[in-house]
This record gives C-alpha cells, structure tokens and sequence, in this order.
C-alpha cells in the first residue's frame, strides 16, 4: 500500500464530519443512543456561543459596549444558521470538487427523517438532519467568535454583510476541503478506499488531521478577526485609555459555559456515542485543566499575580489547543498539549499582540490563532501511537496501522493550517472592504466614544 | 450649624454610622465617591495590558451638627475611620447658613 494511501487512513476513521451521500446503504438504522447523543451534542455546542461566547466576551467589554457585542453573538448565530440550512450545508457536505460541495441539498431538498449520514465506523450511521444540525452549530460558533477582534467599534450592518461573505467563501469551502467524505462503508480494499477518497475534500485526502476543527474553526475565525482588526483600526484611545473588562464575573461564567459545551464539541465530533467520544470527552477536561494551571502559573511568575482573567483565559485557549487532537491523543498528550496551550497564549496576548500591533480587542487571534495552530501541529506529534496516541485507522485492515510517522504527519498539519491562514485572511480581507463599501464597518467616532449599546442598539445594559 | 464633610475607606462606612449614632447624630448623608490623595492609584493587569487606576473609591459622607455637638462628632468619625494606614481620609468642616426641614418647616437648630 502507498504511503498516501496509509496517509488517507488517518482522515478516513477520525475527522469530524462525514459526507451524507447516497454512499451510505439504505437498510442502515441509526442507533438510538447515538441519535440521541448527537442531539445533546448539538445543543451544548449551542450553549457555547448562547450564551457562552456571548459572555465571555460581553464581560471583557467597557460597559457602554456589552449589549452590541452580545447581540451581535445572537444575531449572527440566528443568521448564520439560516444561510447554514439554505445553501451552506449543502455546499460544505455535499459531493462536489475537492473545494466545495454541491447544490444537492439546497433549501434541505429531499432531507427527511429516515435520511442517514455515515459516521467514522463502517455500519453506523445517524439521522442527516441531525448531523446537518451538529454541522450548522459549528459554523456559528466560528463566525461568532470573530466578532471579539474588532469588539467596540464594528457597524451591525457592515458586520452582517462581512459575516455573509467570509461564511460562503471561506468557512465553507475550508470546512468542505478539510472534513468532507463519503463515509467508510464502501471501503474494502485499496481500490475501493482511493475510490472513496477521490470523492473527500482536499485537506481530507492530504491527511490533515482536524478532530473538532482546530483549523476549520479556531484558525479560520482567528485570522478572519486579525485581518478584521487591521482593516477596522484600532479603537479610539487604543494604548492610552483604560480598556478594562467591565465585568469579571460574566468572563468566569462564560468560559465555564464554554469548557461545559466544548464536551458536545469534541466528544460529539466523534459522531456516536462510543470509545473515540469517551476519549474526546476525556481529553477536553484533561487538556483544559493542565491549559488552567499553565496560564495561571505563568502569570502568577512573570507578572506577580495569578487572576481570574488569566485561568479564564487559559481555560479557552486549552479547549482551541485540544480540539483537533481530542480524539487522537491520549490524556498524558492532552495534558502536555493544554499546558503548552496555556503557556503560548500568555504570550499570544502579550509579547505577539505587541509585535502585531493591531488592536484584537478580545485577542481572537492571540487565544484562538495561536492555541489553534499550535494543537494543530501537535496533533501530528501526539496521536503517535508511541506517544500514546491512537495513530493512524486501517479501514482495509479495519485496525489501527502500526506505521505512523511524526515528521510527515507534522508536515501535513502544518500544510492544513497555512492553507487556512492564506484563504481564510484573503477572503477575510475582501469581505471587510466590500461590507465597507456598501455600509461602512466602523461607527463615527462620537459613537464610538458614547458607546455602541446606545448608538447602534439604543439601548443600556446598566442604570447610571 | 456645621456640615462634616468626611471622605473614609468604604468599609469603614458601618463602624463610622455606629460611632455617630452613639455620640447623638441623628442623620447622616452617604455618596460614593471616586478620588485621589497621598494614597494615589494602583495598577491592574488585563492579560498584556497595564492599566493605572487614579481614582479610588471612596465614601463620603455628610453630617449637619449643631455647633456644641461638633467637636465630639468629628472626634467620633476620626477614632472610628481611622485604620492608621495611608488612605484613611479627610475630615471637613463648613458652616451652615440655614436649614429647613421640609415636613414641617422647621429652620434652624431644631431642624437638624
């Protein structure tokens, strides 16, 4: 068998999406307990951005501007989930080129109750609709959190016209390439299995391993809110006015809410409730706890005060750094990748954020950019088997394969996040100049200083 | 008539009501204020970022005497706010012209 081949193993068992095609055999009945698993999954990732997102970042706000953000999150989500049932679930899980899918489901044509989606294990399979909903909390989640990095001073109506843009030219093609698949049943030998991946995205047939989407996701967002902050400029008194979160409390909250739904994210990625779920869930309370720890240390060290912003802050950066590898490596690699996790996002918000010069008002980019590329690239180091990974699936053999090569699997994730960094910051940059175009993506300046919660919503969010 | 005027750390607020009722004081105003003295700022760390807080919180309060209860109030507001540590506060002492109590318009001293 040939190397790429063996490569295309890795995607085939353990990426978080299949593609629903005609591939899967009709006789094949969902299991109760997976369709029931994957609902619950759905809604918790739901909570992460309802409210979770929402008020993380509503709480790292001045209070004149926790309302747009929060109804931004709202919003977006709502918006984001129509566009997803219209035409974005069609063209992100549908058979189409290796970029982008096809108009096959468009407006949910002929998904029914008794449609089935393929899962990674060969004879398993769930309700479409769920996996078409799993699939749709996924891609609001990733366009809501580029909202932190131009927080405070971003028009509603050019946000929506950014969001609409970056979601069909970016997330979905990104999603497509990276996560689409016919699915494992039709595979039985080495024919068959290329046969199968020729049908795959094109990140899926290079081998790009993305459990919970580490690239889709965080890198995606990450790079589409830098490029955000850059085009938008940085807010008005930016490195000379206390900036400080208004409320510390709904920060704490936030993130509790997000590391509790994260369980739905990850775990649920594995599309049924077996093995791979148990060590997704394991992983994303192992990994995030030692991304805690490694935060809050390195403060307490470097800056003298341990703070709850900081284990807050650690707590995400441990739940981006684990999700592509939550289901291919084992605790003690989940432990080692939070840690680091923590550690890097310290400087992500400090030292990078300087460099960079832009002003990411909630650090998007130095949380979700740098803890995504980071796990990305040790995925390929810890789902080594002799680092107590799980490897490589054989879908021929039907076991895991006992080859597995770090540096080549690194130069594969490393391809997986430059791709999504030069596409999703290209597309990113276009859809902020044609939002600006058509409705401006900045309020005036007296607006911005009164606030955006009483000039764009006309609303306060306290007395006094 | 006088009017104390007494900028205090804010948990000291309970143990300074209590003093002024002991000695007589029959009301008292409270505002919460922002300021700076000898005491001035501290700085607080949001991720990268340094911010310096000029003004801290203070309360302030308000007390219109009769001129025999003046020394003895300010006396009770100065053993009960003080913790003998920078930032204890500052005590003021203006004269009143006139005073009426709305109810029943009552002026002067027996309005207080």
């Amino acid at each position: 068998m040939s190397n790429t081949i063996k490569k295309l193993f890795a995607t085939s068992l353990l990426t978080a999406a299949t593609l629903p095609l005609t591939a899967v055999a009709a006789a094949l009945e969902p299991n109760k307990g997976d369709t029931t698993w994957m609902m619950i999954c759905t809604a918790l990732v739901m909570l992460m951005t309802l409210p979770g997102l929402a008020l993380f970042y509503g709480g790292l706000t001045r209070s004149k501007n926790v309302l747009s953000v929060l109804v931004q999150c709202m919003v977006v989500f709502s918006l984001i989930i129509v566009l997803w049932s219209i035409y974005g679930y069609s063209l992100a899980f549908t058979e189409g080129n290796a970029f982008i899918g096809k108009f096959d489901r468009l407006f949910l044509k002929e998904l029914t109750p008794e449609s089935v989606a393929a899962t990674f294990s060969k004879g398993v399979v769930i309700p479409e609709l769920i996996f078409m909903a799993f699939q749709g909390v996924f891609a609001t989640i990733t366009c809501c959190l580029i909202v932190g990095a131009f927080a405070e001073r971003a028009k509603f109506a050019g946000i929506l016209v950014f969001m609409v843009i970056w979601f069909t030219f970016s997330y979905l093609p990104i999603a497509h390439m990276v996560w689409a698949w016919p699915g494992p049943d039709d595979i039985k030998d080495a024919a068959s299995l290329e046969a199968v991946t020729a049908k795959a995205g094109w990140l899926f047939q290079k081998g790009v391993l993305d459990f919970a989407g580490g690239t889709v996701v965080h890198i995606n967002a990450a790079i589409a809110g830098l490029v955000g902050s850059f085009v938008i400029g940085k807010r008005i008194g930016f490195g000379k006015e206390p900036m400080k979160p208004h409320n510390m409390v709904h920060v704490m909250v936030g993130a509790s809410l997000l590391w509790f739904g994260w369980f739905g994210f990850n775990a649920g990625s594995a599309l049924e409730a077996n093995g791979t779920a148990a060590l997704a869930f394991a992983n994303t309370l192992l990994a995030t706890a030692a991304a805690v720890l490694g935060w809050t240390f390195a403060e307490w060290i470097l800056k003298g005060k341990p703070s709850l912003l900081g284990a807050a802050s650690g707590c995400v950066a441990g739940l981006v750094g684990i999700t592509p590898a939550a289901g291919f490596v084992g605790p003690m690699g989940a432990l080692a990748i939070g840690a680091l996790a923590g550690f890097a996002c310290v400087w992500g918000v400090s030292g990078l954020k300087r460099l960079l010069g832009s002003d990411d008002s909630l650090d998007v980019f130095g949380i979700h950019g740098v803890a995504g590329i980071l796990g990305a690239i040790l995925t390929g180091v810890f789902a080594a088997p002799s680092l107590g990974g799980t490897g490589i699936f054989d879908y021929i053999t039907n076991a895991a394969s006992p080859e597995y090569s770090i540096a080549g699997q690194l130069w594969i994730q490393t391809q997986g996040v430059l791709v999504t960094l030069v596409w999703s910051g290209v597309v990113a940059f276009i859809a902020f100049k044609i939002a600006d175009m058509l409705f401006g993506i900045r309020v005036a300046e007296d607006q911005e200083r009164e606030g955006l919660d009483i000039n764009s919503h006309g609303e306060s969010a306290y007395e006094n | 008539m006088k009017l104390i005027t007494a900028i205090i750390k804010n948990f000291k607020l309970d143990e300074v009501r209590t003093a002024l009722s002991g000695v007589g004081v029959s009301g008292v105003t409270v505002t919460e204020v922002k300021g700076f003295g000898r005491q001035k700022g501290h700085t607080e760390l949001y991720r990268g970022a340094e911010y310096s807080v000029d003004f801290l919180p203070k309360i302030k309060l308000e007390v219109a005497v009769s001129d025999e209860l003046v020394e003895t109030a300010i006396e009770a507001i100065e053993i009960s706010a003080r913790t003998g540590k920078i930032g204890d506060g500052k005590i003021f002492v203006s004269p009143i012209e006139h005073v009426v109590r709305i109810r029943t318009g009552e002026t002067g001293a027996s309005a207080l």
